[in-house]
């Protein structure tokens, strides 16, 4: 009934569309400033104190946890990085090539690698790859295992990236370069992919953020001291000392790097916006 | 098939036209765009192709350099079958220059990397050569205080004219123009078309798709009227435009020479000389 005759109606509620939409907003404000009293009042604070945030032993981390475990995480995850990026750049040529096995055996590899916890993953390389190869050592030793697991997951996820910024390249890119006599490979090469690329740096980028907190995998790889990264070392001290405090430590300087990477991925986002039109 | 290409590479000198179609048939699908195309461009000729959209007319370019894999036929550029299996397509390639209604331009490059890229990764030549001829053909087509834009900073007049450079950087005997003014704002269009006709008087061998009926008219040796993927209509410009034999053919016209296209066609030959 009612909305047939829209033109002239009164409003039942003697409130303006605009009123309406601001008390609902006060509602909701009101709704969630309730959970969070609510919860900071039921909560045991010194409990909480006492297991999370233990200044003296925050300050025992230090320098280690920048010097040693901050600086394994960043080595891990860029050598996960750059393997990856590799492999993930091979298999998304192979996914657009027109021969039928490779973009076959580029698809399984993509489904298998991005439907697989990364947590299984790192297992594999950890436990099978030495039963099925007895004798041969990864080169690199735990960074070169890390590289790998990382890299087999990451590749999954980057070869789609890099795939969809080379379908993102104008087609007329590549036919102008075939008209100019280049072949596929060299046009691929010279014209394509550094298109593709500039396309691609903010998901690649976000990849890398992704990648930052999956070389907290490496728990599962077995470690020497040395080789310990964030969260190995904020767990290692935890259990050591029956508190929780190493690990929120280890969290903040997780924050301290995917935050502005985060925001470095908006930037990014916003120049390839602008440069599109 | 084999007996008709051993007979045209015995002689790839004198009478041979510059470009040779013969039998052409191209199918999408189902769909049917060339049916049978013969056409024969002699060296230094002009020849402008064209017709109503969907009549075949870009097909027909993009199949001599095998842009487009004919479906039946041959193509013969130079005496060589362009069409043959064995033939080295990227060798064919970098004796036809093409230009593209969307320009096509290389986006991260700048304009001089435009012209020089192709000249070194496909013809080999050194920093110094490919820079040297980079130059020459950006001051042919004008646009020399240009050399180190990006072709984003550039209006779509001048960015067709380094494409045309950038072709005819790589010393092609053939030039291919798809529709090279239709994307541009009409007050660009004078520019370009100067550029052709300059490339037409030094005697180039080119192959026009085009809707501007004054340069077909002035420029064109012949004009070749498509429709439905057949030739319709072949001859000088005054038989073709001027005095057209079938009725297609001056459908196709009169409706084109509408008021709307008068205007146009104006403007066009007005700037015509004019480089900017």
């Amino acid at each position: 009934m009612s909305g047939t005759d829209t033109r002239v109606q009164p409003r039942k509620s003697g409130l303006t569309r605009r009123q309406k939409r601001a008390l609902s907003r006060g509602i909701q404000y009101a709704v969630f400033l309730a959970a969070v009293v609510a919860l900071g009042a039921t909560a045991d604070w010194d409990r909480l104190q006492n297991q999370f945030a233990q200044a003296d032993l925050a300050e025992r981390m230090f320098p280690d946890i920048i010097t040693l475990a901050l600086k394994n995480t960043v080595l891990y995850t860029l050598s996960g990085f750059a393997f990856g990026l590799a492999l993930g750049m091979v298999i998304a040529l192979m996914r657009l090539s027109p021969v039928g096995p490779y973009r076959w055996l580029a698809g399984i590899y993509i489904e298998f690698f991005r439907g697989l916890p990364a947590l299984l993953i790192f297992i594999f390389v950890g436990v099978a790859v030495p039963l099925a190869f007895p004798g041969t050592e990864i080169p690199g030793g735990t960074y070169g295992k890390v590289a790998l697991a990382l890299g087999l997951v990451a590749a999954a996820y980057m070869a789609e990236t890099i795939r969809a910024g080379i379908q993102a390249v104008p087609k007329g890119q590549m036919e102008a370069a075939r008209s100019l006599g280049f072949s596929h490979t060299r046009a691929m090469v010279s014209i394509i992919i550094p298109q593709a690329f500039r396309i691609v740096i903010p998901p690649l980028t976000n990849e890398l953020v992704l990648l930052f907190k999956d070389s907290s995998l490496v728990l599962f790889l077995g470690v020497t001291l040395e080789e310990r990264e964030l969260a190995k070392f904020g767990r290692d001290l935890a259990s050591e000392t029956a508190n929780s405090t190493p690990i929120l430590v280890a969290g903040l300087c997780y924050l301290l790097v995917t935050i502005p990477l985060g925001f470095v991925v908006r930037r990014l986002e916003a120049k390839a916006g602008e440069a599109t039109k | 098939m084999s007996s008709t290409n051993s007979t045209n590479s015995a002689n790839s000198t004198g009478s041979m036209p510059e470009i040779h179609v013969r039998d052409l048939h191209k199918s999408f699908g189902d769909n049917e765009v060339l049916r049978g195309i013969d056409l024969e461009v002699n060296s230094g000729e002009v020849v402008c192709v064209i017709g109503p959209s969907g009549s075949g007319k870009s097909t027909l370019l993009r199949c001599v350099n095998l842009l487009e894999e004919p479906t039946k036929g041959q193509v013969f550029v130079g005496g060589t079958e362009v069409t043959h299996p064995d033939v080295d397509i990227d060798a064919v390639r970098r004796r036809i220059g093409m230009v593209f209604q969307q320009f096509n331009l290389f986006p991260h490059l700048t304009v001089t990397e435009n012209l020089t890229l192709p000249q070194r990764r496909v013809l080999g030549r050194d920093k110094d050569a490919a820079a040297k001829v980079a130059a020459d053909n950006l001051e042919r087509v004008g646009l020399s205080e240009k050399a180190a834009a990006y072709p984003a900073s550039l209006s779509g007049g001048q960015q067709q004219r380094v494409a045309i450079a950038r072709a005819l950087a790589m010393g092609p005997e053939v030039m291919l123009f798809d529709e090279p003014t239709s994307a541009l704002d009409p007050e660009l269009v004078g520019d370009v078309l100067a550029v052709m006709r300059m490339l037409a008087n030094e005697g180039m061998t080119m192959i026009v798709v085009t809707h501007e009926m004054t340069f077909a008219r002035e420029v064109a040796d012949r004009v070749v009227f498509m429709d439905g993927g057949v030739i319709v209509e072949d001859g000088t410009p005054a038989q073709v435009i001027g005095n057209p034999s079938h009725e297609r053919t001056r459908h196709f016209l009169s409706r084109l020479l509408d008021p709307a296209m008068a205007e146009v066609e104006e403007e066009t030959s007005d700037q015509v000389g004019k480089n900017r």
